[in-house]
């Protein structure tokens, strides 16, 4: 739906004409709405519009127990789902003071990582796109690629892309059997499937033209701008939540921290070809160690007993029920806990009121942060950047809505 | 198409019909609109894995008046449920409409102050289609509905 | 240098800014005096010391089932990249009352407090775009108040009536 006015002219001043892009628009990923004012083919001004995905989340989750609101968390940023997951088991873990095993906080690892590497392919294959239909089949070796990875998440969780695989104390089940040697075949083609994408991409003349210098962001700005994630990076700013304050374990592997220097649409691209390397080796890492023992901690109040007990002890069958028609009752306090989901940082923030709802659940979002800086960003550029700029930023509007 | 309003009934009007169901129902173009974490598996059943040019269905119109299937894909809030309706208005007759997983087809989880409960509040919906979001498969299996559905349409209910 | 630090840098220049200091698990919350939230916010960011750069997040809370004066609390959530910290600050706004807006130290709280106003229907003194950000324009009430129901619809299962 898009329509032009012209706005009414006035004495002594350039004429400018209104054209309004999305919500229904096939390159603002999702129902993000734009109102730019043009002079010619020059931005003189946007005022973005959002809220058209606005789903209560928030509210809801307000009215759920603890457990009840981990399945909303994957209809924020559906395309990473697992991180979005991460972030809210921990922050609960964190207000209950518990902490997991090992090894489910390996396979949480392995399994943020995947997610990021199936959002970094999505944002990638549709940014490259937009820009370009002679190199947009790129798209298609995306998506390709992350069909691999879905069917990773099928294999543990039974759905592709909304898992909820992760539970507050553990996770919902162990890996399947031949589930480990799956993923490690994955990560050993993957990065020579990187190389065919960056050969189509990375030095095409039209990628170039189309992204080197455009819609640039400071490392002030974006600081001042609450910008996390690839975006932060690409303009030069080296830090991941990952890195500065470490959890889940992430302590424990060796990766490094892409970073790029100009801010523009190319470093993201950059930041992002990068970040899908680094998290490969995490990855491996996390596969070739990952430690024996249970996944569960070791509290029967909080997490589910085993369902074999639910037999034979009375005992674990009052635990099941208490926790699945009432839930838990953390302490009294709040929290912010923040992860590195694949678009930047994502805080969960919880105050508990000692029920066993959260009496204020609030997320803070990468998107949402990203969509303030857009006008600054396009400003001054040419109209078909637009596209340029939402692609790089990576948009997920379920998350800037929530 | 307007033409058909204007023919009688009998035989060559019945081959025509099939003729012509037959062909726009291996010829839906569907309109891009992405709603939520749905359209996102819309776009992998668009990719190379599922495919869904097998069904004469790849062509994604970017506007409503080149397209006569609207995939009405995700949650809608009662700030897009007008837009959602203006899209369709603006589509040309014929058009069908895909409810295509559970927000779209009820509301969903979200059963709160935000959420359309279900598309059929504002658009005649033809398929549902239940998942959160319905595998590929899925999708293509209620395509393949709808066409079922456009294949034994009459001209006379078109008038 | 440790967290209880923060507080007294910021005791040094106002002596009576905090009203109250909370720690829970690791993270401290400093509740602040409204009046002096924007100088705070100042000094936390322009002291090197401090250099709470970013805001990471700002959003409301509605205290009224726990029946707390006043009503409300703005919530901060900041951190300083150079020293690898974090720190929350809240405000309490009671129903009526003006918040003061704190984009001329971080700019992008513009948003956050029309999320703020959108949903808890809080106003911004000196905001310089005071809108309704997520619910249409036309939309009554703030959902996120505790007092605005769920809205949600009686669902039918199809279950037959129980004897
Ligand atoms: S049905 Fe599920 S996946 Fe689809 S839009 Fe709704 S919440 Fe998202």
């Amino acid at each position: 739906m898009s329509s032009t006015q012209t706005s009414p002219v006035a004495i002594g001043q350039a004429e400018t004409m209104i054209l309004n892009m999305g919500p229904q628009h096939p390159s603002t990923h999702g129902v993000l709405r734009l109102i730019l004012e043009l002079d010619g083919e020059r931005i003189v001004g946007v005022r973005p519009d959002i809220g058209y995905l606005h789903s209560g989340i928030e509210k809801t989750g307000e009215n759920r127990t603890y457990r009840q609101v981990l399945p909303y968390t994957d209809r924020m940023d559906y395309a990473s789902a697992n991180t979005n997951n991460l972030g809210y088991v921990l922050a609960v873990e964190k207000l209950l003071g518990i902490e997991v095993p090992l090894r489910a906080q390996y396979i949480r690892v392995i399994m943020a990582e995947l997610s990021r590497v199936a959002s970094h392919l999505l944002a990638i294959g549709t940014a490259v796109m937009d820009l370009s239909g002679l190199i947009g089949v790129v798209l298609m070796y995306c998506f390709w690629e992350r069909e691999k990875v879905l069917n990773l998440f099928e294999g543990v969780a039974g759905s592709r892309m909304t898992p909820s695989y992760f539970r507050i104390g553990g996770l919902v089940a162990d890996l399947p059997e031949g589930w480990v040697e799956e993923a490690r075949a994955f990560v050993q083609q993957f990065p020579r499937q990187l190389d065919d994408i960056e050969a189509i991409v990375t030095r095409n003349p039209i990628f170039l033209e189309r992204t080197v210098g455009i819609c640039r962001l400071s490392a002030e700005d974006a600081i001042a701008y609450g910008i996390t994630g690839p975006t932060l990076r690409a303009s030069g700013v080296r830090y991941d939540v990952r890195k500065a304050m470490p959890y889940s374990g992430y302590d424990r592997f060796d990766f490094e921290v892409p970073v790029g220097q100009n801010g523009d649409v190319y470093d993201r691209y950059v930041v992002r070809m990068a970040e899908l390397r680094q998290s490969t080796r995490i990855i491996e890492q996390a596969l070739n160690d990952l430690p024996d023992g249970p996944i569960n901690a070791e509290e029967r109040k909080i997490v589910l007993p085993p369902k074999d007990e639910l037999d034979t002890s009375m005992e674990a069958l009052i635990h099941h029920f208490k926790l699945v028609t009432e839930g838990f009752h953390p302490p009294v306090g709040q929290v912010f806990m923040s992860v590195e989901s694949s678009k930047g940082e994502l805080g969960y923030y919880l105050v508990s009121d000692g029920g066993p709802r959260p009496y204020r659940f609030r997320v803070r979002t990468p998107s949402f942060a990203a969509v303030q800086v857009l006008p600054l960003i396009i400003k001054g550029s040419m109209l078909a950047d637009v596209v340029a700029a939402i692609g790089s930023l990576d948009l997920v509007m379920g998350e800037v809505d929530r | 198409m307007g033409l058909e309003s204007k023919l009688p009934e009998g035989i060559l009007t019945t081959t025509l019909e099939k003729l012509i169901n037959w062909s726009r129902s291996n010829s839906l173009y569907p309109v891009t609109f992405g709603l939520a974490c749905c359209a996102i598996e819309l776009m992998a059943t668009g990719g190379s894995r599922f495919d869904i040019a097998r069904f004469g269905s790849e062509a994604f119109r970017a506007s409503p008046r080149q397209a006569d299937l609207m995939i009405v894909s995700g949650r809608i809030s009662n700030k897009m449920a007008p837009v959602v309706r203006r899209v369709y208005e603006q589509m040309a007759e014929p058009k069908w409409v895909i409810a295509m997983g559970d927000c779209a087809s009820s509301g969903g989880m979200f059963n709160n102050y935000a959420i359309v409960q279900g598309a059929d509040r504002i658009v005649p919906v033809d398929v549902y289609i239940p998942g959160c979001p319905p595998r590929p498969e899925a999708f293509l299996y209620g395509l393949m509905q709808l066409q079922k559905k456009i294949r034994q349409e009459k001209l006379r209910d078109r008038r | 240098m440790s967290q209880s630090h923060v507080a007294e840098i910021i005791r040094e220049a106002f002596p009576d800014a905090i009203l109250q200091e909370e720690s829970f698990r690791d993270e401290t919350t400093l509740l602040l005096r409204r009046e002096d939230l924007v100088a705070v916010g100042r000094l936390l960011r322009d002291d090197p010391r401090l250099a709470f750069s970013m805001l990471k997040d700002c959003c409301g809370a509605d205290y009224l089932t726990l029946g707390r004066r006043p009503r409300f609390a703005i919530v901060y959530q900041l951190y300083s990249l150079s020293h690898n910290r974090s720190l929350r600050l809240m405000v309490g706004v009671d129903e009526g009352e003006t918040a003061p807006s704190v984009t001329g130290v971080w700019p992008n709280a513009n948003w956050y407090e029309r999320e703020v106003y959108d949903m808890f229907g809080i106003p911004f003194a000196d905001h310089p775009d005071l809108r309704r950000i997520l619910m249409p324009d036309d939309f009554a009430g703030h959902p996120l108040r505790k007092d605005f129901p769920l809205g949600n619809e009686p669902v039918d299962h199809g279950l037959p009536p129980r004897s």
